[in-house]
């Protein structure tokens, strides 16, 4: 007979937080089911109430983490609508400030991918470094996330010349902290035992189900919408898109530590770029938005970010969808978990990076069908601390 | 406006399906078709074109319910919309679960939002509305209901 | 000193209930246990089950679905339970308020004892919120 064990519920995704439960035999995962709806908050529906301006501080608020690809998405997308041009000082900044949520939002990713292995000390290291990123957001917009930067036709704030020597000092610190941080995953034989081999996605499962963004990059898939849709300064920069062939969870570590250096990169450019500009020029004045339909699209530290958007000449939008990219990264946890051990099934499922604050939100529970215990948060990351360390000791035995 | 190479095989394969197409940019089209023809126009852009399907978008008009799916040409940034229009008495349509697993929990959040009904899906249960609404309370629809 | 108020004078462990957020505020709290703001110096920490909590942090909206669990935790709280609503949403609903499936800030559902207001509030200001906490006197609350 099958166990259960539930991953959730109180899980923060975007309007798809979910209860995962695990149906397992013995340790292995035979099974997956997921449970929705807890962190449903009408957004699409809200946003019908709300002018165009409004809509951009809703939007910030689908996801905290990626709290600029929303905006962002919709801001190309009215502008498509509208047909706004605008001027290159704001394309620059807004892809400086993309590119810096980039960097964080891999830095916590990874953080917490170290959690979940057991592996406490890169947790808390990166989180460290992550901060001064956040120290950048504060000086430049006011506010650690959720920066309101966007509006239709520009930015709202302007990245003054005078601050471009702190943020390429953060810069350096960053780079040089994430060059530390490559050296010690790609030696590290605790991380290659556990994430090597791990949740593998071939490259037709991330095409059967969608998925974007770094978990599509990681099994070879090179699509991403700074590349193939161009939008904001990313055509005026040189960069290049990380990909990595063996779609398991340490591809994914791979790929998201090389796009903080490469985002570095880009941020360096842009700042090289403001520079030639204006100050001040950081808006086309827009005046109305006129009846019809446009998609936009934005990439996001997570994929492609979706905004359609139907407007009928007045202030507000007719219909607002929005695609995150967790929506369509999720539904591969039935291919990367199904034949997994449980305390690998962990970090397959973190591996996608599902805004994955759900560390401290496992609940144990009772199966209420049958009444027996399932395990909780607690012990599964016990589990997986458990296994680390007789990895560690076999390894130490190797090689005596 | 220079055609599409898309919308060009479409046409030349589709012709009879076609109820009208929208070109907006060099990279943003809509094509509208027959519901009825939606499963193989659907299966030619994913098999043979290679496009990728992102989501799709239900709105409701004076026609009807209006879907339209978004495909994305990853080679050249194009967005391909492909456009439904379903009646307001019954709102049904086949599902394209048989064709890719993307499209599977979309499909549910429709019929839960909208009450459209996706004939042929394997799983169309609820997906955000349990416990938030009651079954048959259609939240995005104009009247609520 | 009572008992109690002497439990609650040092080393209060915190449980995490985020409802329908997005998100900000669970990192922001999760940045306090990071070395910057390091909030183990003062003995909290976050516990993986509300059995073992002295606090529950609620942050984000309450949806229809959220509001069952919420009740459901707080009769499973050791009482007295300590109740900090967190960020704009967990003190008023914030910008979700007009929302379908709202079903009310924290405090129509559970009696909440602090407010940390901010979207998101900074580590500086949860850890304000939870020190006020501290140096307030522990409510009467009925022990279930």
């Amino acid at each position: 007979m099958s166990k259960i064990i539930p991953i959730g519920p109180y899980h923060p995704l975007q309007e798809e937080p979910e209860l995962f439960k695990l149906y397992c035999e013995g340790e292995i995962v035979k099974d997956i089911k997921w449970e929705t709806g807890y962190n449903h908050r009408g957004i699409e529906k809200l946003s019908e109430s709300k002018t165009f301006d409004q809509v951009f501080f809703l939007v910030e608020r689908v996801c905290g983490i990626c709290s600029t690809s929303h905006p962002f998405a919709f801001a190309n997308c009215m502008e498509e609508i509208g047909e706004v041009e605008i001027p290159d000082r704001a394309k620059y900044i807004r892809s400086i400030i993309g590119e810096l949520e980039r960097i964080h939002s891999h830095m916590l990713w990874f953080g917490l991918a170290g959690h979940f292995i057991g592996y406490n000390t890169v947790f808390m290291w990166v989180w460290k470094y992550r901060e001064p990123v956040l120290d950048l957001f504060e000086m430049i917009t006011g506010n650690r996330n959720s920066y309101a930067m966007f509006k239709i036709g520009g930015v709202r704030r302007d990245i003054e010349n005078n601050k471009i020597g702190k943020i390429k000092e953060t810069l350096d610190l960053i780079r040089k902290k994430t060059d530390m941080l490559i050296g010690a995953v790609m030696d590290d034989p605790v991380i290659h035992a556990r994430t090597k081999g791990v949740g593998i996605l071939t490259k037709d499962d991330i095409i059967n189900y969608g998925a974007v963004g770094p978990t599509a990059r990681a099994s070879d898939v090179a699509i991403d919408v700074r590349h193939d849709n161009p939008y904001a300064a990313y055509p005026l920069v040189n960069w290049k898109i990380i990909t990595a062939k063996e779609g398991d969870v340490f591809a994914k570590v791979e790929v998201r530590l090389l796009e903080i250096l490469e985002s570095v990169s880009i941020i360096d450019q842009c700042l090289e770029g403001l520079k030639k500009e204006k100050e001040g020029e950081i808006e086309t004045k827009v005046k109305a938005i006129p009846e019809g339909i446009g998609t936009g699209r934005a990439e996001a530290p997570r994929g492609e970010v979706f905004h359609f958007v139907k407007t009928n000449g007045s202030n507000y939008p007719e219909r607002h969808k929005i695609r995150a990219p967790s929506y369509v990264n999720i539904a591969t946890f039935k291919k990367s978990c199904i034949g997994q051990t449980i305390s690998d099934a962990t970090i397959s499922l973190a591996a996608v990076d599902p805004c994955y604050c759900c560390t401290e939100r496992l609940a144990s529970v009772y199966d209420k069908d049958t009444g027996t215990k399932v395990f909780g948060g607690e012990e599964l990351i016990k589990n997986s601390q458990q296994k680390t360390r007789e990895i560690q000791k076999t390894i130490l035995r190797n090689e005596h | 406006m220079a055609e599409i190479a898309e919308i060009k095989e479409i046409k030349k394969n589709f012709k009879n399906s076609i109820t009208g197409i929208e070109l907006r940019s060099p990279l943003r089209a809509t094509v509208s078709i027959r519901p009825d023809k939606l499963v193989k126009i659907t299966e030619f852009l994913y098999h043979r074109l290679n496009l990728r399907f992102i989501i799709a978008s239900a709105f409701e008009t004076r026609q009807g319910f209006e879907i339209l799916y978004h495909f994305s040409n990853d080679a050249n940034g194009l967005v391909l919309n492909i456009h439904v229009v379903l009646s307001k008495k019954k709102p049904e349509i086949q599902s394209l679960t048989g064709i890719f697993e993307a499209s599977s929990w979309i499909e549910r959040e429709m019929h839960e939002t909208f009450g459209i009904n996706f004939l042929n899906h394997p799983n169309l249960e609820k997906l955000i509305s349990e416990g938030n609404w009651a079954k048959g309370v259609y939240p995005y629809r104009k009247g609520g209901k | 000193m009572g008992f109690k108020e002497f439990c609650f004078k040092k080393s209060l462990w915190l449980f995490h209930f985020g409802g329908a957020s997005c998100n900000n505020c669970d990192i922001e709290i999760l940045a306090c246990l990071t070395p910057r703001f390091d909030v183990e110096r003062f003995g909290m920490q976050l516990v993986g089950s509300i059995r073992h909590a002295d606090v529950l942090l609620v942050n984000g909206s309450i949806n229809q679905k959220d509001k069952v669990r919420l009740l459901e935790l707080y009769r499973q709280a050791p009482k007295p339970i300590l109740v900090v609503a967190i960020g704009a949403c967990g003190c008023t609903g914030g910008i979700f308020a007009e929302s379908n499936v709202f079903a009310g800030p924290v405090d129509k559902i559970i009696p909440v004892d602090a407010y940390v207001p901010g979207c998101p509030p900074k580590p500086e200001a949860i850890i304000a919120g939870i020190v006020k906490l501290l140096n307030k006197k522990p409510a009467k609350q009925k022990t279930a």
